[in-house]
């Protein structure tokens, strides 16, 4: 998805680029939106394949600031992906205080529709930023080590 | 950047000053091109780690730098913990001991052509590799401490392995003070299925000729000869090193505060050497390299199987095997005197020169095979390392040709089967389950290796030995 087409939404996601490894940022009314889209861009990193949504993964994590909670939050989707060897086509995030609750489903990996493109190691403090801008919207990024 | 930035001390040394919260000066190697093609995120990542508390001499970065998360990809800097060093998860990065090893498989360019398209097929079919895929190993709790605590000489004992290779391997293939404890369940679970796959990204298998002898004299006794056939392959820690690093960046930059460090960068997150969190981190990484050892002598294994088949008799005998993404403690000469300092790499080779007493018997006298990974069109290298590296940065050197765009940029430029299209007809055979990680690999999204070696050797890092050329590539 270009910048400019996410620009002009209130909900989406984006990659941005990183010399070495890759960007996600996620847009939303909410900032659980906003984590919820920012998962979105990080399946977007392995595949565009379709992902079927036939299995669920409940998460929870908690971290001191929005920040750290929004990279745990991916590094969370990380290990399931590493782990289940699944892939995740749609999230549900609620969010109280410096706790954060998560639904995640998808479908075990498939490496010949799935083609993965790579394999996220970790979400990184470069370039993190979770904010609301000045209209009330949301955005939570930071860069993916792959 | 901007060469008038820095104060040009000789032709491939260039210095930012001490200014502001920086401790030490920082020191880029590279040529002027090469410092005018390097992103200005390299200068302020570099900078940044000269703040950190107990650095010493100087943060240094290689020639083939480029913007990383923290440090800057091709970091070296070395910390004192008698003068409140700290080592940082961030300063070794999620892949803990990523590294290379080369094996000599005693053939030439002539005895693989005629079965080159099948030898990649089977090693492509053999050598687990990109997401979703699992390693015929299964790893229960006793055999995971056991393989943390003793590497590659773990797989040698379980037959995935020879035992003349752990001469060849940093550490004789075993990283002393490993500490599987300190190493979390999640990240063992991550590992469980793993040992001997390849991942995805810029990890390869590749099937490379000799192109070209630099060096007669040290190529002859690392036994390489122009159109021989060698095997290289570039992985590390695979999942297990991904969660200790995830663990450890997140317990670090929570508790930095609390060890009064003042973080220019989240990502630069370190906790002091003599802290319970940095010695907790300390165990848990060297596990993790053992864990990168363990991982490369399994597919060495499982490359000479595969050759076996094509070749009965060849043993493919390891030239080396070392890592770029670590944090190792090393005596070393600083100001007339020795020290012991912790001396992180991250996208940096050590590379010790003639003589130094680590080195097995057998390279002593002629320096370390340094290995460099190009891009899978342009080729790679072989160094050795030089006696000045020592003097200029702690015995490091390069570690590839450096990223020179982004996997997005790469991804708008080139088609994934164009490529693997364009190098087939040059001779050189891609295989990977995904032609969009081919896309993102692309031999334009690198910098010119040839341009970072010649910098690498004339600003006394490591000295070129041989070129090669790949024939097959197996990405992840």
């Amino acid at each position: 998805m270009s910048a400019a087409a996410v620009s002009a939404q209130r909900t989406g996601w984006e990659h941005f680029p990183h010399e070495a490894d890759v960007g996600v940022r996620g847009f939303g009314a909410t900032i659980e939106e906003a984590f919820q889209q920012g998962a979105l861009a990080l399946t977007a990193i392995v595949t565009t394949a379709k992902v079927e949504e036939s299995m669920s993964v409940q998460v929870k994590c908690q971290a001191p600031d929005p920040e750290l909670l929004f990279a745990e939050w991916l590094n969370l989707i990380i290990y399931e992906m590493a782990v289940r060897k699944m892939l995740f086509s749609r999230f549900s995030v609620r969010i109280h205080g410096n706790h954060l609750t998560g639904t995640m489903w998808g479908e075990p990996i498939d490496v010949a529709r799935h083609a993965p493109a790579c394999e996220p190691k970790g979400a990184t403090y470069t370039a993190l930023k979770v904010a609301a801008d000045a209209d009330g919207r949301w955005s939570a990024a930071c860069i993916v080590d792959v | 950047m901007d060469p008038a930035r820095f104060t040009r001390v000789d032709e491939t040394a260039w210095r930012i000053e001490p200014e502001g919260a920086m401790r030490v000066p920082a020191i880029i190697y590279a040529d002027e091109q090469l410092i005018r093609d390097m992103d200005d995120k390299v200068y302020v990542q570099a900078a940044n780690v000269a703040m950190l508390p107990g650095i010493v001499q100087a943060s240094y970065a290689m020639p083939d730098a480029h913007w990383g998360y923290g440090f800057p990809i091709g970091g070296v800097a070395a910390f004192d913990p008698e003068q409140g060093g700290v080592v940082s998860a961030g300063g070794v990065g999620f892949d803990i001991s990523c590294g290379v090893r080369t094996m000599l498989t005693g053939l030439k360019v002539a005895d693989l052509l005629p079965v080159q398209r099948s030898l990649a097929e089977s090693l492509f079919h053999q050598i687990p590799a990109g997401l979703g895929s699992t390693g015929a190993i299964n790893l229960d709790a006793i055999d995971m401490d056991a393989m943390l605590k003793g590497g590659a000489r773990w797989a040698v004992q379980r037959g995935w392995g020879e035992p003349h290779d752990l001469d060849r391997i940093e550490e004789s293939g075993e990283m002393a003070g490993a500490r599987p404890n300190c190493v979390s369940d999640k990240a063992k679970e991550r590992q469980r299925r793993e040992m001997g796959t390849l991942g995805s990204g810029n990890h390869y298998l590749e099937v490379q000729a000799v192109a070209e002898i630099l060096d007669e004299a040290v190529a002859k006794r690392y036994g390489l000869a122009a159109d021989d056939v060698v095997v290289t392959i570039h992985c590390g820690s695979r999942g297990l090193g991904h969660q200790i690093g995830t663990e450890f960046l997140r317990d670090m930059a929570i508790t930095a505060k609390d060890h009064g460090i003042v973080l220019p960068d989240r990502e630069l997150a370190c906790a002091p050497i003599k802290s319970e969190v940095g010695q907790q981190y300390l165990g848990a990484m060297r596990a993790a390299i053992n864990c990168a050892l363990a991982n490369r002598e399994i597919l060495g294994h499982f490359a000479r199987r595969v050759f076996q088949h094509f070749f009965p008799g060849q043993t493919l005998d390891l030239l080396f095997d070392v890592s770029h993404n670590t944090c190792k403690v090393e005596p070393h000469t600083v100001e007339g005197n020795r020290r012991e300092l912790f001396v992180h790499r991250k996208g940096a080779t050590r590379a010790f020169g003639p003589g130094h007493p680590s080195l097995p018997a057998t390279l002593r006298d002629v320096g370390q095979p340094v290995l460099i990974g190009g891009s899978m069109g342009t080729g790679s290298y072989i160094l050795s390392g030089a006696a000045s590296s020592e003097d200029k940065a702690f015995s490091s050197a390069c570690h590839g040709a450096g990223r020179a765009m982004s996997r997005h940029a790469a991804l708008r430029q080139w088609s994934g089967r164009q490529i693997q299209d364009d190098l087939a007809a040059r001779g050189i055979l891609i295989r990977s389950p995904s032609t969009r990680g081919i896309a993102e690999e692309a031999p334009g999204a690198y910098k010119d290796v040839n341009a970072v070696v010649q910098a690498a050797e004339a600003a006394g890092l490591a000295s070129r030995v041989a070129r090669l050329r790949p024939l097959i590539c197996i990405k992840g």
